[in-house]
């Protein structure tokens, strides 16, 4: 009822720029879930998208039944089948590096989830590049998995890298979603303060730290895909256009589309 | 080069019905004919873009794309066939250069790549060919930045890399701009004054006069008249040959 009428700025303020060791740990630890688990997903949908275009019909089965399984049903429910799967005291992996079992679990089920969208992400790469390149490879003498590397894939990257963006700015707001198998995140510790102090300011406050690693994310990928445009184009967009269209929610999906 | 009753098709649609052909070291022959004749999935079939259904082709004496065993011919491996490509060039009709890398990146990728030819070796060679081609100026240029003739004369350079015994032309000059063409055709001119094998599937029949040792003409998936270019300009046997002359000369 008070929450409406007279918030609590103090709580906002010092959640912010006092945070504690605490709240240190935990964005740390979203940090590296979202890096970890994306590096990973992509490694997964790279192999999923090379096994949907394989020659060997069972492969191309097992990548459509994995697409299939993880973008259709709901990422909590794959994060609690694994965690309960995995976590047990005969699967014990996750005291490597010193990292929590919860944490090691709560990656295992954001990279293989993020594993099914990136394979959507990379096929629609790679289908992208024209037929002519893997031909003018290959006429050149380079086998396929080499054309591949060399040829296909470095082009189809450019295509990738906005899409991946997108991808990583929802996965470092999925992590949230670890918090139900104990991780200790970002998310974890708003709910351990709101829980003692009973004001939803604590929820305001991570909102905003979540808004600041999305936007400097932002900026991360606007240098990316900036790196990435090699003069091909006949004009490039700069830095500062790139920005702007992200910026402006209106205009942001068009940042994927290619600017020929 | 030799090809022998070389068969395809397509679904249902037979699209060669029996090419043979015989190149010698040194010689060019122009394959002339409408579209849909085969000449296209022809040039492909030398070097196993497309794969023959029966027949058989030979460059510089190896089979290519299968392997003999016993009276029957089985697709070879997909190392050996990427090494029977090596010694055959290829010069595509939109150019398909890589646009990831320069107009020298693009030359000196497969010498490096593929053959294992030192860097500052292959960018010597490829500068040299670059050159050759009229672009010493562009090596640093990526694609996107050159004209369509421009961009043809790379991927000329880019095939001549290899140090291929034969060169196979699919229609270089179809996707270019009228005013661009002439430069392209200098080039294979050069080439085949140069004494280089090549088999050009054209429509300018002003490079055939004047660079062709022997002109082929295809239609409906046959080899349907063969002669030198003087043949074809003066006395086409052919009833197809001299309609589709009249319709493109």
């Amino acid at each position: 009822m008070h929450g409406l009428v007279a918030v609590d700025w103090h709580i906002i303020w010092l959640r912010i720029f006092h945070p504690g060791n605490v709240f240190a740990r935990a964005l740390w630890v979203t940090i590296y879930i979202s890096v970890v688990s994306q590096i990973l997903g992509v490694a997964l949908g790279l192999v999923a998208a090379l096994m949907r275009m394989s020659r060997v019909a069972p492969l191309r089965w097992l990548s459509g039944i994995y697409v299939w399984i993880f973008r259709g049903t709901p990422l909590l429910v794959q994060i609690f089948f694994i965690y309960t799967t995995f976590n047990t005291p005969s699967f014990q992996f996750g005291r490597l590096w010193a990292v929590p079992a919860e944490a090691t679990t709560g990656i295992l089920a954001l990279s293989i989830n993020e594993g099914a969208y990136m394979r959507e992400i990379i096929r629609a790469g790679i289908d992208s590049i024209d037929r002519g390149q893997m031909e003018a490879a290959k006429s050149l003498g380079m086998r396929h998995g080499q054309a591949m590397r060399r040829i296909i894939l470095p082009q189809a990257a450019r295509v990738i890298v906005p899409p991946l963006g997108n991808e990583f700015n929802n996965m470092m707001k999925n992590t949230a979603l670890v918090f139900t198998i104990g991780v200790y995140e970002l998310f974890a510790d708003a709910q351990a303060q709101y829980s003692v102090a009973l004001k939803s300011e604590y929820f305001v406050a991570v909102a905003v730290w979540y808004l600041m690693l999305t936007t400097v994310w932002t900026f991360i990928q606007a240098w990316i895909e900036r790196r990435l445009s090699v003069s091909d184009r006949g004009e490039e967009l700069s830095f500062r256009e790139r920005l702007e269209l992200s910026w402006n929610p209106l205009t942001a999906w068009g940042r994927g589309a290619p600017h020929r | 080069m030799h090809a022998e009753n070389v068969h395809k098709s397509f679904g249902k649609l037979e699209v060669l019905k029996g090419v043979s052909l015989e190149v010698t070291k040194g010689e060019t022959v122009c394959i002339i004919g409408p579209s849909g004749s085969g000449k296209t999935t022809f040039i492909r079939c030398i070097n196993h873009l497309e794969k023959m259904d029966s027949g058989r082709i030979e460059v510089n004496g190896h089979l290519i794309g299968y392997r003999q065993r016993g009276d029957e011919l089985v697709e070879d491996s997909e190392r050996n066939i990427a090494r029977q490509r090596t010694e055959i060039g290829m010069v595509f009709q939109r150019f398909n250069l890589f646009p990831h890398k320069t107009a020298l990146g693009n030359v000196i990728e497969a010498p490096v790549h593929v053959l294992g030819t030192k860097k500052d070796q292959a960018v010597g060679l490829g500068t040299a060919l670059l050159g050759r081609v009229g672009l010493a100026d562009k090596i640093d240029t990526y694609p996107g930045k050159l004209s369509g003739g421009q961009q043809q004369r790379v991927a000329i350079a880019r095939a001549l890399a290899m140090g291929p015994a034969l060169m196979l032309f699919d229609e270089p000059t179809s996707a270019l701009d009228p005013e661009v063409i002439g430069e392209v055709l200098e080039v294979m001119e050069e080439l085949a004054a140069a004494g280089t094998t090549m088999i050009v599937v054209t429509h300018e029949m002003g490079f055939a006069r004047k660079a062709a040792n022997r002109v082929v003409m295809m239609d409906d998936g046959l080899i349907i008249e063969e002669g030198t270019p003087e043949h074809f300009f003066e006395a086409p046997r052919h009833t197809r040959t001299r309609q589709f002359l009249s319709k493109i000369l």
